[in-house]
């Protein structure tokens, strides 16, 4: 028996439908030990989590590989019920918590302390009364034991977002046996003092003996707070190190280091970019956007350019396009060509000359009952009365310049389908995304706004799309601004990219600028944007 | 002392005017019945009697609600089903010829199997339209009423044999439009005396108490429910004054005239609460114990003063209450409470809550809301039982029709919502909505002059009630975009972790 880890996780490999997300991971964390789990979003940190609690959604789609052992002892953990068992405990990032129940109620959930009664005796332990005193004190253990200084017996509902958090750390504390516990993103939503104390406390409960598995993209967090780190690339294990052995430099370029695959041949370049032709520009521009907020930034788009807006998930940078077409409210002055646009007014943006095509695209982006034909017209016939006959007492759909339209545009975007009246829904992917574009230039935009335009194709439909945006910007001259995740592909085709980083822009970069760099504006690191 | 006493009134009152505030819909409907109770034209004494006797009549049915309603199931149209499977036992009691005490138990043992079945079922599928309650239910009350006519209008004398001419319709084939009850159900629970009930309770408490206390001793817990002698020795003298004659006598009779009950319980009641207050009070360390019972007294002697303004005192004079009935509705109220202290009721609460959060936590949510519905059906097919005890008559076809539209409006009206509900709320809600009930038809007509609208009134009401009120629910909860940034991060989400497995779902 091998005590030395309280958890080993060995040679995991994960597929969903053919699609590897997890290869040979490894995942070891000693007792007491704070460890921080890095990587891109996309990397397999969440799916390496899944496997660890048992998710449903792993085992309904073929289980894993690799083998698991807690305490030295080999385990397989097929429901998340199992893995409470082990002594695992999780801190959500989504809270766990019911708004209508007291601190001591949410701390107990599921774990009520009971006396027996009279009924209880003839119907069954289910009818035992709550034992509301005893509940109340360890509650009061529990909260003391993090420093939380709120009384147990108020409701949830009204306390700061940043006590939430140590309410579900509580919860874990208080479950016995409790060995290792996974804090994933916890401090995405609290403020800099917050985040100071939940790292304190998770010293406090390192020094207890329980193990950390500490998942975050803030560097300095982690330079701060952990032991060591296992960090993942695209679900491949990529090394384990001691804190104090590596430096925030090496841990970005670990994290977004790989060999660039070319998206985007060469093309011949005459495009004439000057910083005094400015077609967009943002200032001190907010967005609420719940999950994306945008805290305020100013931001010039160049006649031209293909611009790139990169960050990790949950940082901001969807709130900017949504912002803008009044999807979200919005706050700030956007001047497109010259023209402001009113982001309360929705479709103010599309009128002025915006084409907007969304990260969602499956809900936003398409009315996947319809027909692609409808799809590209829809946008163009409510915005400009395009495709549109005026039969004198009402306008009617002109099917016939529709269709011919649908028909130009499957041939120019090469859109792999039976005909104009195929149904969006069944398209795959990569050929939904490009009527989505259909439908965004249908409106003859000046300006392109294109949100994760590769999220869910696979790798041949994103090198279309990709192409296809870059032919638009040096051929017809569009101006574009692509928003995306994908930091290989924002650098295979962008002239400037914006990392966004806590609702504002970290720093504007060029696409060779190095990988070390751009990790490190991604992950927010203070003492870099400090000195430069 | 005293002026401490008087921080204490003007505390409670503040909140009580600020609860009052916020519960709009109750104010709005507390409005319209004063207006409605001044305009009806007919003396205030007929339109009391009317609402206690609908108030005996319909609270059972309506406090069977509030369980379902905190388990998450919403305000649910499931206790049709349970008052159909009440109406089937009746059906079976009467034929069978059994009435009184022995019919009215038969009914109540066969109807409790049957709407325990039935609640299985109506829970089996609300487990399938999670979200969709209130729809399917109601969709599900129309269907049922379907089953339920075939059952009665073509089995019943059809494939199952039944031959009494005074119940089925004259070919053979289904059952009379209308049943009499009278001779045999009418009245069973409305009849048994206050000197039964009072006795009973005595005995039934003793019992309880002493095999408590035994049984705690054999198993030698710890946690030892002590054996009070002076509350045994209390209910012992309770059970032997009745047989004093002067109460025996006050107690004998069948219902108790509220011009009597209301000076007897108030002074009751206010010596309990001087009781507490003033010799209690030492072991209390709650400041406010000894306050609150104090206010208590003084509230109590208040009401029984004003039980003697003789205008009130007619009034009184002529309300009977049926004193069973009320017990049982009573006991309904601590046992909605006390299920709410148990482990089941957090877990019936949790899951109402959030199912996501309780299924993290380890709770069955499933099993959870089939025994939720599983009580309603049960606790509403015994309310059915107490409304056609008391009406009389059994409209075969008719009776359980409005009783779902007529308890969810009453529990609305009371200011309970689709997630929240208590007994409070039902209590309230059902006086106000019978209250508008009653006299909405009344004013209607002396106000227009029509008797006719008068009766369109009181159709309309119920269902105005329910849209209103739902309206008014829906706008005080609306959630205030952008100002509130803990909302949006309240949000039950799925317990799967979101960002990597969305893009691989496509």
């Amino acid at each position: 028996m091998n005590s030395q880890y309280v958890l080993k996780m060995e040679g995991i490999t994960k597929e969903y439908f053919g699609n590897r997300v997890l290869n040979d991971v490894n995942l070891s964390v000693r007792p007491g030990e704070i460890h921080a789990l890095m990587g891109e979003n996309g990397a397999g940190k969440s799916t390496l989590m899944n496997v660890l609690f048992g998710m449903p959604v792993i085992h309904n789609t073929g289980g894993f590989s690799g083998t698991i052992e807690v305490g030295g002892e080999a385990v397989t953990i097929d429901n998340p019920q199992k893995a409470m068992e082990l002594g695992i405990g999780m801190v959500h990032q989504e809270f766990m918590l019911i708004p209508g129940f007291t601190v001591t109620e949410n701390i107990k959930i599921g774990r009520e302390k009971t006396t027996p009664g009279i009924a209880s005796r003839i119907f069954g332990k289910a009818l035992e009364r709550l034992d509301v005193d005893s509940m109340r004190k360890d509650a009061r253990k529990a909260l003391d034991t993090i420093g939380l200084d709120i009384e147990e017996y108020v409701k949830v509902k009204g306390l700061p977002v940043g006590y939430m958090q140590f309410i579900e750390i509580a919860r874990e504390i208080d479950k016995t046996g409790i060995k290792l516990m996974i804090f994933d993103e916890p401090t995405a939503v609290l403020t800099e003092s917050e985040a100071e104390r939940l790292l304190e406390a998770m010293r406090v409960i390192a020094s207890k003996g329980i193990a950390i598995v500490f998942i975050t993209h803030r560097l300095d967090e982690v330079i701060a707070v952990t032991d060591s780190m296992t960090i993942l690339r695209d679900g491949q294990f990529v090394k384990r190190i001691e804190t104090k052995e590596t430096s925030a430099v090496e841990i970005a370029e670990l994290m977004i280091g790989r060999k660039v695959e070319k998206l985007l041949d060469d093309t011949t370049d005459e495009r004439v970019l000057s910083d005094e032709n400015i077609i967009l520009s943002l200032k001190n521009y907010f967005v609420d956007m719940p999950g994306e907020r945008v805290k305020g930034i100013d931001l010039d788009v160049r006649r031209g350019e293909i611009l790139g807006i990169g960050g990790l998930a949950g940082q901001g940078k969807l709130g900017i396009p949504n912002g803008i077409m009044g999807l979200f409210d919005a706050e700030g002055t956007i001047v497109l060509d010259g023209v402001s646009i009113d982001p309360k007014k929705l479709g103010d943006a599309l009128k002025k000359g915006m084409g907007f095509v969304s990260e969602d695209r499956r809900s936003v982006g398409l009315l996947l009952e319809e027909s692609i034909e409808h799809n590209i017209a829809f946008t163009a016939m409510q915005i400009k009365g395009s495709f549109l006959k005026n039969i004198g007492v009402g306008k009617l759909y002109d099917a016939k310049k529709g269709r011919t339209h649908a028909e130009d545009m499957i041939r120019q975007l090469d859109i792999r389908c039976t005909s104009a009246s195929q149904q969006v829904g069944a398209l795959s992917g990569g050929n939904q995304q490009k009527v989505c574009l259909a439908r965004a230039l249908a409106l003859h935009p000046i300006l392109l706004v294109v949100s994760e335009p590769t999220r869910g194709i696979d790798i041949g439909a994103k090198k279309l799309v990709i192409e296809l945006l870059a032919n638009l910007n040096r051929r017809e001259g569009m101006t574009v601004i692509v928003v995306s995740s994908e930091l290989n592909e924002l650098r295979s085709i962008c002239d400037r990219i914006a990392i966004i980083s806590e609702g504002k822009i970290a720093s504007v970069m060029k696409p060779n600028d190095s990988d070390a760099d751009f990790g490190l504006a991604m992950a927010g690191y203070k003492e870099r944007r400090k000195g430069s | 002392m005293k002026n401490k006493y008087a921080v204490y009134l003007k505390d409670r009152s503040i909140a009580g005017i600020k609860t009052l505030y916020a519960n709009k819909v109750v104010l709005m409907f507390v409005a319209l019945c004063t207006f409605g109770f001044l305009t009806t034209g007919k003396p205030a004494s007929y339109t009391v009697v009317e609402v206690f006797s609908r108030f005996g009549r319909n609270t059972f049915l309506v406090l069977a609600l509030i369980i379902p309603v905190l388990a998450g199931l919403g305000l649910n149209f499931g206790i049709v089903v349970g008052a159909m499977a009440a109406q089937v036992a009746i059906f079976w009691t009467v034929y069978w010829g059994f009435g009184g005490l022995k019919g009215l138990l038969i009914c109540v043992l066969l109807a409790t199997p049957i709407a325990i079945l039935f609640g299985w079922m109506v829970g089996k599928l609300y487990n399938k339209t999670k979200g969709a309650e209130m729809i399917t239910g109601l969709i599900l009350a129309y269907f049922a009423d379907g089953l339920y006519q075939f059952f009665f209008l073509f089995l019943i004398g059809g494939v199952i044999p039944v031959d009494n001419p005074s119940m089925i319709i004259a070919g053979g084939t289904g059952v009379k439009n209308t049943i009499d009850l009278t001779g045999n159900l009418k009245y069973t629970i409305d009849t048994i005396s206050m000197l039964s009930v009072v006795r009973a309770l005595a005995v039934i408490y003793c019992v309880v108490s002493l095999t408590l206390w035994v049984m705690n001793r054999k198993k030698n817990i710890s946690l030892q429910t002590p054996l009070h002698m002076d509350r045994l020795l209390g209910s012992a003298i309770v059970f032997g004054l009745t047989f004093v004659p002067f109460v025996h006598d006050f107690m004998a009779t069948d219902r108790l005239q509220l011009s009597k009950g209301v000076p007897v319980f108030a002074g009751l009641i206010g010596l309990l609460g001087l009781y507490r207050a003033l010799v209690v009070k030492t072991k209390s360390e709650d400041d406010s114990f000894g306050m609150r019972n104090l206010t208590m007294a003084i509230i109590a002697a208040a009401v029984a003063a004003i039980s003697f303004v003789p205008d009130i005192q007619k009034v009184l004079w002529a309300v009977h209450l049926p004193v069973m009935t009320y017990v049982l509705i009573a006991t309904l109220c601590v046992f909605n409470s006390w299920l709410l202290s148990t482990k089941m009721g957090q877990d019936m609460r949790t899951a109402g809550q959030s199912r996501t959060v309780a299924n993290a936590a380890g709770i069955n949510v499933n099993r959870t809301r089939i025994i939720a519905m599983c009580m309603s059906t049960t606790l509403a097919a015994w309310g059915q039982i107490i409304y056609l005890q008391n009406l009389g008559t059994f409209a075969t076809y008719g009776a359980h029709t409005m009783c779902g539209q007529y308890a969810i409006a009453a529990l609305l009206v009371g200011g309970a919502s689709v997630q929240q509900a208590n007994n409070k709320q039902a209590i309230l809600g059902v006086f106000l909505f019978h209250t508008l009930f009653v006299v909405a038809p009344l004013s209607a007509s002396t106000v227009f002059g029509s008797a006719l609208i008068g009766e369109y009134f009181r159709v309309f009401i119920c269902y105005g009630v329910i849209a209103l009120s739902l309206a008014m629910h829906a706008w005080k909860t609306k959630p205030q975009f952008g100002k509130d940034s803990n909302a949006n991060t309240m949000l039950p989400r799925p317990l799967s972790l979101p960002a990597e497995s969305s893009g691989i779902a496509e």
